[in-house]
């Protein structure tokens, strides 16, 4: 492909930071996004959808971990279906009201609870928790970091009309068009073969380091991370070549894409 | 005989659903169709004022659903074509007292006896539009060119994949050449790029239609108007035929143009 003919320079978007990350730890965010292990809970997208597990460490300092996780983004996780891996830990019935109350408190629904302790379990059903049985092909998965699960993409061949919406916990390609009134929710990049005039946020697990990029982007709104940016008012002429949104020093900036 | 359904949908109201029904209905019928058209705005009717049959109602659509009558006898046949009847909505009772399944019944029966049935969607996305898109065999999308109803038209195409109904057929209704040629108002071109699908009619704005509502009498029945050439248009178009679009803004605005022109040069 060759280079755009109008490409005069990248224009930046007016960008705000989300108020509840108003001073944000980068690093702590950058490395929660590339999954280092900072303490002993995991956030993951999966083939199934989101799923946390739960390791060994001291309950508290988890559930602080935990709520804080699901502080960082949660208008990904608002509304969603996320399975509970606890592993071979073993859960009270007040624990498990502990963390469903945790949950519900940033608008997550249980769908199931995966355990390998068998008191655990016991506990769950008393308090109708749904349990799911530990898979084989699925366990394999677990194994890899978020920045990995992020990579199973998800191809849509379609336009997103207005009233549709796509979450997907990795990224994100769309060949068609993203009108106004739909969104686009994902973990990781966001790419669009098309007119992006919808609302699209990037990086929605945290990752301030995803892009956006459309063959014409007009979003009414993007959020990279923690960012969110609003069109500029005047739209004339602008972005009829393809560019990439990205976040420059806590701006939203973007630029004309050109192949190397 | 097995007929298709034809439901002719919005999202946003005010866009000309209930004209493009009642005029459809007429040409259809004044091509020797059969037809039925089911107003399903329910509580809001006026389908039957439109078509001016609003004295004759005797039975409607919740009484044949509540088994209080025969669909035929809510039926009321136009006195002035063979061929066109009317299944009137309540005007006191709401969208629910109807349900997809008692849609998807009457419109299975009257597939029987009528090559077509038009139904006559309310506003919103709500039941009323899930009644009215459930018997559905194709769909009629209806927008102006205004943005706010070329988004709900978006919005409708959406819910419309969404069931499995295809995206539907647009008709843009109320293009007024002056103000598309000025720039002041979405162009077919517009809108069909946004919308990206097919166009089953353009229909310009046109007095007589105000004029013909208030009789009962539907545009369709005089030949003349420009709207009413564009619902004969859309009417062939449904029966499968090739109708080249009225090269609507070129050709009249290309008449009004020369004798403006004329005018002003003397």
């Amino acid at each position: 492909m060759t280079e755009a003919p109008n490409a005069t320079g990248s224009r930046s978007l007016p960008t705000e930071k989300k108020p509840e990350a108003e001073s944000p730890d980068l690093t702590t965010t950058r490395a929660a996004a590339s999954m280092r292990r900072t303490g002993d809970v995991e956030i993951k997208g999966t083939r199934k959808g989101l799923s946390i597990t739960l390791g060994q460490g001291e309950w508290e300092t988890m559930l602080h971990e935990l709520d804080e996780r699901l502080q960082k983004a949660t208008a990904f996780f608002q509304g969603s279906q996320v399975n509970l891996h606890a592993g071979r830990r073993e859960l009270s019935q007040y624990q498990l009201n502990e963390i469903m109350q945790l949950l519900s408190g940033h608008q997550i629904n249980l769908a199931a609870l995966e355990t390998l302790s068998k008191s655990t379990g016991e506990a769950a059903q008393q308090m109708g928790i749904r349990l799911s049985l530990p898979e084989v092909s699925y366990a394999g998965l677990e194994q890899q970091p978020l920045r990995e699960a992020c990579s199973e993409g998800l191809l849509l061949r379609r336009t997103l009309r207005s009233g549709q919406a796509i979450r997907h916990p990795g990224h994100v390609v769309i060949i068609g068009d993203v009108n106004p009134g739909a969104e686009v929710v994902a973990g990781g990049d966001v790419v669009v073969w098309g007119r992006l005039q919808g609302m699209v946020q990037a990086g929605a697990l945290g990752d301030d380091e995803a892009i956006v990029c459309a063959l014409e982007l007009r979003p009414m709104q993007l959020r990279i991370g923690s960012y969110i940016a609003t069109s500029p008012e005047d739209q004339g002429g602008s972005s009829k070549h393809p560019e990439v949104a990205s976040v420059i020093d806590g701006q939203i900036v973007a630029r004309p894409w050109r192949s190397k | 005989m097995s007929g298709r359904v034809i439901t002719i949908t919005s999202g946003k109201g005010g866009v000309g659903k209930t004209t493009v029904s009642a005029n459809l209905s007429v040409a259809l019928a004044l091509l020797g169709q059969h037809i039925t058209a089911i107003d399903l705005d329910i509580g809001l009717r006026n389908l039957d004022i439109v078509l001016g049959m609003e004295n004759r109602i005797i039975y409607d659509i919740v009484d044949v659903v509540r088994g209080q009558c025969h669909l035929y006898q809510a039926l009321i046949r136009d006195k002035r074509i063979a061929g066109l009847q009317l299944l009137p909505a309540s005007q006191t009772h709401d969208k629910t007292a109807v349900s997809a399944e008692d849609m998807v019944a009457i419109c299975d029966e009257l597939r029987s006896n009528n090559d077509f049935v038009l139904v006559d969607s309310p506003a919103g996305i709500e039941q009323g539009f899930h009644n009215a898109v459930a018997p559905a065999d194709d769909v009629v999308i209806v927008t102006t060119p205004e943005v706010s109803a070329v988004r709900s038209a978006d919005r409708i195409i959406g819910l419309i994949e969404g069931i499995g109904k295809g995206p539907g057929r647009l008709i843009i209704n109320r293009i007024k050449p002056g103000m598309v040629k000025r720039g002041d108002m979405l162009d077919t071109f517009d809108v069909i790029e946004f919308l990206a699908i097919d166009l089953l009619g353009v229909v310009p704005e046109d007095e007589s239609i105000l004029v013909a509502t208030n009789q009962g009498t539907p545009v369709a029945f005089q030949q003349s108007s420009p709207a009413s050439r564009a619902f004969h248009n859309i009417a062939h178009r449904l029966l499968g035929e090739d109708v080249p679009f009225m090269p609507l803004f070129e050709e009249q605005e290309g008449v009004l143009d020369r004798l403006r022109r004329a005018l002003r040069l003397r």
